[in-house]
């Protein structure tokens, strides 16, 4: 099962490394890995989104919290929550299928951010899900380009992940 | 407040610590710290001849006596030398602190002469690591460090110095902090009540129980907790190759070492139980052998204040994450609160199945006719001449396991050995580090004639030092362990594990280190000639012992089988 990890680590050197590192050295697999500081300049928050059975996630966040600069994480998929990733999807847009482009990304309620006479550069915020099923849906597209950030996420309602 | 160069600072805070010896080799990036060891006689430094001896001398070091083993190398090769020593440290939850040198901080990133990127290569074998980049900031980052390695589980911790940051030009006020608090590092103490209660009442409610104990309970100082708890409970005691020591060995509640080359009592013991009580051990492979047939009827109690080791390969029925001191000595209040009470009937009849198994007498010894020495032997006369009370490094291979099968050890931290990384070299590297902790106590080092080329060097460092280590050395003329498994594996091709004809005159060797040298070829001489060699209480004596090449370590796991499954000599298996 996919789960979302979100840490709050110590903004140090390294750091980053080694939450990565454990992953690797232990076998884990990465999907997606997000990480920026917080508005408390001395934390970083990272997202990790993972793939593995209960045992296995159990192992990597107790592995987690080992890591001396993991201050505290939460497994988001435990609870309900909010999940958001943000693509920028650069595509070939020429003839009819420019304007079926734009009602598509509409429809996912994209944005066409940039523009020439052939190429249409679309952002879109959602799931991964979401993201997925707009790269399904332009099927029929020449896609140039995928930059996705990974995903971020916070909990529901009254819980937060916070020192 | 006083002034201090970085350098200074550096020695100052580990005499602040209460650091007494450290364990190193001198280099460029170090340099401006050697001298500030110079100026001063409060920390002994002792000089090897390799730094991968240096971490294990200081791992010795810290097992014997619990303190915190302490190193300091220089960059580059100095620092990557250390790193078989910090992994090993790392495997066994040593505490360690390995101060490595670095380059300028201007010349970090630009390949410079001698740089290597330590805090990276060192990373998955650490428990922490540090780069100093501010003079400031030595005091904690010390305090930190000693912290961090000696707390919770323990284990190394690198401290990265810039040659700069120790620049004995620029002085800056030194002050040691008394505790420091890291916000995101916190140690489990207690185990959860609720938890401890219902494992007590498993525990007492057993038909087959057995307590399993490892490493845990030596570095966690729970041996006499254990033992009350033992005995007071009456039910057996089998410890792990790490956790030897912890628990009598001449008591008769005791199994023996389980696992790989268990006794064959102690490994069908953990088969047929029905409660077994881990504690401080890890259900690591060589114990469980296939994890889906491990002890198949049995409740798992588990304590360890590590909650990762908890549930890692076997399912614990009740974990427990706290101090093995705290969780026992809840445990004792509880057994003695709790309205169940052992089942004494249940328990005579559990102890008459193990004494029916005990009386297979796996470890017998069968002598050889021609005067032949059998390993098994060596360690046995080890054992009589030193009246168990020695301190025994080992390195690894067959004689590791012979001397954890037939040195029967009383106490803890008398048992030195890596288990879990299993570095061949360690052995007298970390007898030279006890013999420092203990300057008159018997320091061995068990060894063969292939782990102890692996740092051989270091007979310079004994001679410096006037270490009277005493190197027990089990010569089969092969990489025993190897070709043990060529033999029952790989239908007796010795792919590269034999090298007869080109063994050192150890005897010789060891003269030419200032050294004496011994060596034994005949069963008959053997106690005479180990008992003189052990009479020379001030000098070190390499003790060549010329045992049986073809003789196996038994029992043996069967792989891929059940703890029951063993095979237990050449001709028998269960």
């Amino acid at each position: 099962m996919r789960h979302i990890i979100s840490i709050l680590l110590e903004n140090e050197p390294g750091a980053l490394s080694r939450v990565v590192g454990l992953f690797s050295q232990r076998n884990y697999n990465i999907e997606s890995l997000t990480v920026a500081p917080t508005d408390d300049h001395t934390l970083s928050r990272l997202t990790i989104t993972t793939v593995g059975d209960d045992r296995k996630i159990e192992q990597i966040t107790k592995h987690l919290n080992k890591l001396v600069d993991v201050v505290k994480l939460v497994d988001l998929t435990e609870g309900a929550h909010i999940e958001r990733e943000l693509m920028l999807i650069k595509v070939k847009a020429t003839g009819s299928q420019r304007d079926e482009i734009k009602r598509t990304a509409d429809i996912f309620r994209g944005q066409i951010v940039d523009v020439t006479s052939t190429i249409y550069s679309i952002q879109l915020v959602g799931t991964s899900a979401k993201l997925d099923s707009f790269i399904a849906a332009i099927s029929g597209v020449t896609i140039l380009e995928v930059a996705r950030t990974g995903v971020s996420g916070v909990s529901r309602g009254e819980k937060v992940l916070s020192v | 407040m006083e002034l201090l160069s970085g350098g200074d600072m550096l020695i100052r805070a580990l005499h602040d610590e209460g650091v007494e010896m450290i364990y190193g080799y001198p280099g460029g990036a170090v340099l401006h710290i050697y001298d500030a060891i110079f100026n001063q006689d409060k920390v002994e430094h002792i000089l090897v001849r390799h730094e991968q001896a240096a971490t294990h001398a200081a791992d010795g070091y810290a097992r014997a006596t619990g303190r915190p083993g302490v190193v300091l190398v220089t960059s580059g090769p100095g620092a990557t030398n250390a790193v078989t020593g910090i992994a090993t440290a790392f495997m066994d939850s040593i505490p360690m602190i390995v101060i490595s040198g670095q380059v300028d901080s201007s010349l970090i990133g630009s390949d410079g002469f001698q740089e290597t990127d330590m805090v990276g290569i060192s990373r998955p074998i650490v428990k922490h690591s540090f780069m100093v980049q501010n003079p400031e900031d030595i005091p904690t980052v010390v305090k930190k460090a000693f912290y961090i390695a000696t707390t919770g589980r323990p284990g190394p911790v690198v401290i990265d110095i810039p040659k700069d940051v120790t620049d004995p030009a620029k002085k800056y006020p030194y002050s040691y902090p008394e505790s420091v608090k890291l916000r995101s590092y916190s140690v489990p103490s207690k185990g959860h009540t609720g938890q401890i209660k219902k494992a007590v009442e498993i525990l007492l409610a057993a038909k087959r129980p057995i307590l399993y104990t490892g490493g845990g309970v030596v570095q966690g100082e729970g041996s006499a907790l254990l033992t009350q708890l033992a005995q007071k409970l009456g039910y057996p005691v089998t410890n792990t190759l790490m956790g030897l020591g912890a628990y009598p060995a001449t008591d008769k509640q005791f199994l023996g070492m389980l696992g790989m080359h268990g006794t064959y009592e102690a490994n069908m013991a953990m088969h047929f139980s029905d409660v077994v009580l881990g504690i401080g051990a890890r259900f690591d492979d060589r114990v469980t052998n296939s994890i889906a047939k491990f002890c198949p009827g049995a409740k798992i109690l588990h304590v360890d204040i590590d909650p990762a080791s908890i549930s890692k390969t076997v399912a614990a029925d009740v974990p427990i994450v706290g101090s093995v001191v705290s969780v026992l000595e809840e445990m004792l209040e509880l057994i003695k609160l709790s309205e169940t009470k052992v089942d004494s009937k249940a328990l005579e009849l559990w102890w008459k199945q193990i004494e029916g198994w005990r009386e297979k007498d796996s470890l017998k010894v069968i002598p050889a006719d021609n005067d032949v020495i059998k390993p098994q032997q060596v360690i046995q006369t080890l054992y009589d001449i030193t009246n168990g009370d020695a301190y025994v490094s080992s390195d690894v291979g067959q004689h590791q396991m012979f001397a954890a099968q037939y040195y029967h050890f009383d106490k803890p931290r008398r048992w030195i050995n890596s288990g879990g990384l299993g570095t061949m070299g360690f052995g007298f590297p970390a007898a030279m580090g006890v013999q420092l902790a203990f300057p008159d106590a018997v320091s061995v080092c068990v060894t063969g004639e292939g782990s102890f080329q692996m740092n051989i060097q270091e007979l310079a460092t004994c001679l410096q030092y006037q270490l009277p280590v005493k190197i027990v050395c089990l010569n089969n003329q092969a990489l025993g362990m190897v070709k043990q498994w060529q033999d029952m594996q790989y239908g007796g091709r010795y792919s590269h594990s034999t090298y007869s004809e080109s063994l050192p005159d150890f005897v010789k060797l060891a003269e030419a280190y200032g050294h004496v040298g011994v060596r034994i070829e005949k069963l008959s001489e053997l106690k005479q000639k180990m008992t003189e060699a052990f009479a020379m209480k001030d000098r070190l004596v390499f003790i060549d012992v010329l045992v049986d090449p073809m003789e196996h370590v038994y029992p043996m796991a069967i792989k891929g089988g059940a703890m029951k499954d063993m095979i237990l000599s050449k001709t028998e298996r269960t």
